[in-house]
């Protein structure tokens, strides 16, 4: 029996005390504006004392990582994407491939609740079912040669849950787009300032992708410097723009974006990768890994108030106008990056595993960069409770709710319960150089009002619109560099599907297949887009929580695939580490889908929602928000669509679910008959760290080790 | 304390080319030379080009998350 030394007890009671005393403040204050200090707090804490106990707890009794056991990378070595990669550097691969703005776009959303359902849900969320998602995954992915979760659903589970979670992944792609699409057409919609320093990307891109290509091979880092650069060029320059003759060329209505980003997706997706989708990437990963930095340190730095409520009405009412729902279990679908991520499972598998270098490096990478992510998720938060609540509220009601006037917008949001003056509204549109901040729904305009608020803080109010467009830019470049890839994922997937029937699809570089099935995909979230742009009761509304749901039930067939191998691999005692998580996220989804589906409220279901608007058609009548008898119809069409939508991913996970269930009971019942595909254990030689410090023992290991071998580093 | 400046400098340098992937050409060469020392080893761009007609072969390579 080991026993703790009185250093170790001291150190850790005090974390306990910072993150208690945070949760305290945060939880008990009323009437005065908490500091945002104590969110951090709160945090930070429990995100120590996760790490510290549950992922240890976890890596070494439940998985039992063997240090002994060479990962696929050292076995498999070939240079390229199997190689054993310093982990302090993976670590940075897997944060930067796992973050982009599903974490800043959710908890903005959900502020709508008030910030603390969306603080205790992002830390808790995060500690018990997202970490430990991205952890187990990682780790039965690496010992299965860098499997990726549809591979290890088909052969574990079985052929049939294997197709439906692959079906499950290619609608959730779909849907995932056409959503982030429609937050970038609602940043960039009349703003020509946002529209110029977007547009440019793709030609600085287009210059990096040479320079990469032809003038010096490889040479990233100096590129992505000059890429950066000439990017923040775009960005001062899209001022100048926006106050020349220019204007007008770069401030587009909404339907004309859609048109503009469906074309960019398609053509982008058919281009080889080096021209636009690598450099692209360079520039993202850059940028994002920038400003996550600089966003922390301006929180730490500026430690502002949260001038939200930590619990709105709308929690319990459930009519809030951000989305329709109360907050069980809405809140749960609409903070999923940052808490617990479905898609971060095609990550952990994949691509990581293939890189990692010990096992015992699994807590590190996958539960520590989860960890950073929910961080991002926290500050995301922040900037959304700082800025004034009625502001919050005018941008991201629809105009539907909220009229077009800013005398309008104050009035309604005045019913609400926050007071904002017209003149105020008027003047924050202004501060950063917008033509209105009405309706901006999507989460990114509002977050980038946040984040110019903290950023200018420190800088000097004068920079404030350009902080704004800096954060739009931000967002956008990323979301535009997804459309890209992920157009490319599900076209990968589709060929797959499509070349059981027509086997020439099968093969990727088939030119013809590559365009059809391109045009498919893009087509495919092109839709949702376009549907959600001409929504008349509001595209982010009605789409974010298919979203949300759908980015739920692929975490619902990762945990499921987790705890199916933790069961089969003779860990049944600890099936419930990710069990209860699958419990909880199929309950928070299979309810939300349900209510979405079932509901007798029109502003929560979809089929009654279109009931009430049929029923008004057959009378004639045209019933608010909607304007014409077009849009009634619309309305009545969206309304099926999202409804049969949302019930047949309901249906595709439960017989995930119930696949994994069968699976699991027949290997307690019988466990010859199952078979576990894991790779056989081969001697490790290679001598590293667990965690980002090593500790005494593992220096002095490293030295001997050095000295053994004849090599020193 | 100059040595010191110097050794965080290399850190840092080391820490961008590795995490921006500029050190796969060093990399492959390394184990190129190591593990088939028969083989011919390719030139910087041709490696390049390599590395990108895989990515385009199986988008899942290097895929980001939402």
């Amino acid at each position: 029996m080991r026993t703790a030394n009185v250093r170790t007890i001291v150190i850790w009671s005090l974390v306990a005390l910072v993150g208690a005393v945070g949760w305290s403040v945060l939880a008990l204050a009323r009437g005065e504006n908490v500091s945002a200090a104590w969110m951090v707090a709160a945090a930070l804490g429990s995100y120590a004392i996760g790490y510290r106990f549950y992922a240890k707890f976890i890596a070494y009794k439940v998985l039992k990582v063997d240090k002994t056991r060479a990962t696929p990378a050292e076995r498999l070595d070939n240079g390229i994407d199997f190689h054993p990669t310093d982990r302090r550097v993976l670590l940075g691969h897997h944060f930067a491939a796992i973050a982009g703005a599903g974490p800043l776009v959710g908890p903005v959303l959900a502020a709508q609740m008030g910030y603390l359902p969306g603080t205790v849900w992002i830390i808790a969320g995060v500690i018990f079912a997202g970490a430990v998602q991205d952890m187990v995954v990682l780790f039965f992915s690496t010992r299965r040669d860098g499997r990726s979760l549809g591979q290890m659903a088909r052969e574990e589970i079985g052929p049939f849950g294997g197709a439906a979670a692959l079906l499950a992944a290619f609608a959730i792609m779909i849907i995932l787009l056409g959503v982030l699409a429609l937050v970038i057409v609602n940043a960039l919609a009349q703003s020509p300032w946002g529209t110029f320093s977007i547009a440019m990307t793709i030609p600085i891109a287009l210059v990096m992708g040479f320079y990469l290509r032809v003038l010096r091979p490889g040479r990233v880092a100096e590129v992505s410097l000059i890429g950066v650069a000439l990017l923040l060029l775009a960005l001062v320059a899209g001022r100048w723009v926006a106050e020349s003759s220019w204007a007008d060329t770069f401030t587009l209505a909404p339907s004309t974006l859609v048109i503009w980003l469906v074309a960019y997706g398609f053509i982008a997706s058919i281009l080889p990768v080096w021209m636009l989708l690598a450099p692209r990437d360079y520039l993202s990963t850059f940028m994002k890994i920038g400003t996550i930095l600089l966003l922390a340190l301006g929180v730490v730095i500026t430690l502002p108030a949260l001038r939200m409520d930590a619990v709105t009405d709308f929690a319990s009412r459930g009519d809030g106008p951000v989305f329709a729902g109360s907050l069980f279990p809405f809140v749960f679908i609409t903070i999923a990056c940052g808490a617990l991520s479905g898609f971060h499972a095609l990550i952990s598998s994949g691509t990581t595993p293939k890189m990692i270098q010990k096992e015992t490096q699994i807590r590190m990478i996958g539960y520590g960069s989860m960890l950073m992510e929910s961080s991002v998720a926290v500050m995301a938060l922040v900037a959304a409770s700082i800025i004034d609540p009625g502001l919050y509220f005018a941008m991201n009601a629809p105009s539907g709710v909220i009229g077009t006037t800013v005398e309008n917008a104050s009035q309604v949001v005045g019913s609400w319960g926050y007071q904002i003056t017209p003149a105020e509204l008027a003047r924050a549109a202004q501060e950063v150089e917008e033509s209105t901040l009405l309706s901006r729904t999507g989460g990114a305009p509002t977050l980038a009002v946040g984040v110019s608020q903290i950023f200018s803080e420190v800088t000097g109010g004068s920079l404030r619109a350009f902080w704004y467009h800096f954060a739009i830019m931000f967002e956008a470049l990323f979301i535009l560099t997804a459309l890209d890839a992920g157009t490319r994922v599900g076209r990968f997937m589709l060929q797959d599907m499509l070349g059981n029937v027509y086997r020439p699809f099968k093969n990727v570089s088939w030119k013809p297949g590559l365009v059809i099935t391109s045009g498919i995909v893009c087509g495919l979230w092109g839709y949702f887009l376009w549907v959600g742009v001409h929504e008349p009761l509001g595209g982010i509304n009605q789409l974010f929580p298919i979203f949300g749901i759908s980015n739920q039930l692929l975490a619902a067939v990762a945990l499921a695939v987790c705890t199916t191998l933790l069961v089969k691999s003779g860990r049944l005692k600890w099936a419930w580490i990710t069990g209860i998580p699958l419990a909880w996220d199929a309950t928070v989804t299979l309810t939300a889908s349900w209510q979405k589906v079932f509901s007798s409220d029109p502003a929560v279901g979809f089929f009654k929602q279109r009931q009430v608007f049929q029923d008004a058609i057959d009378r004639g009548e045209v019933l608010a928000p909607a304007k014409s008898m077009d849009d009634m119809h619309t309305v009545v069409t969206n309304s099926t669509v999202d409804g049969v939508l949302t019930a047949v991913l309901a249906v595709l996970i439960v017989v995930v679910i119930v696949d994994a269930t069968r699976v699991c009971v027949r290997h307690v019942r019988r466990p010859a008959l199952s078979a576990l595909s894991e790779t056989p254990h081969v001697e490790s030689k290679i001598v590293a760290p667990a965690g980002l410090i090593p500790t005494r023992e593992e220096k002095e290991e490293e030295a001997r080790h050095a000295v053994g071998s004849g090599t020193s580093s | 304390m100059r040595s010191a400046v110097a050794r965080a400098l290399r850190g840092v340098r080391w820490y961008v080319r590795e995490l921006t992937d500029e050190s796969a050409y060093d990399r492959y060469v390394a184990h190129v030379r190591k593990d088939h020392p028969q083989a011919e080893v390719p030139s910087r761009r041709d490696f390049e080009r390599m590395r990108t007609d895989r990515q385009e072969e199986d988008p899942r390579q290097g895929f980001r998350c939402c």
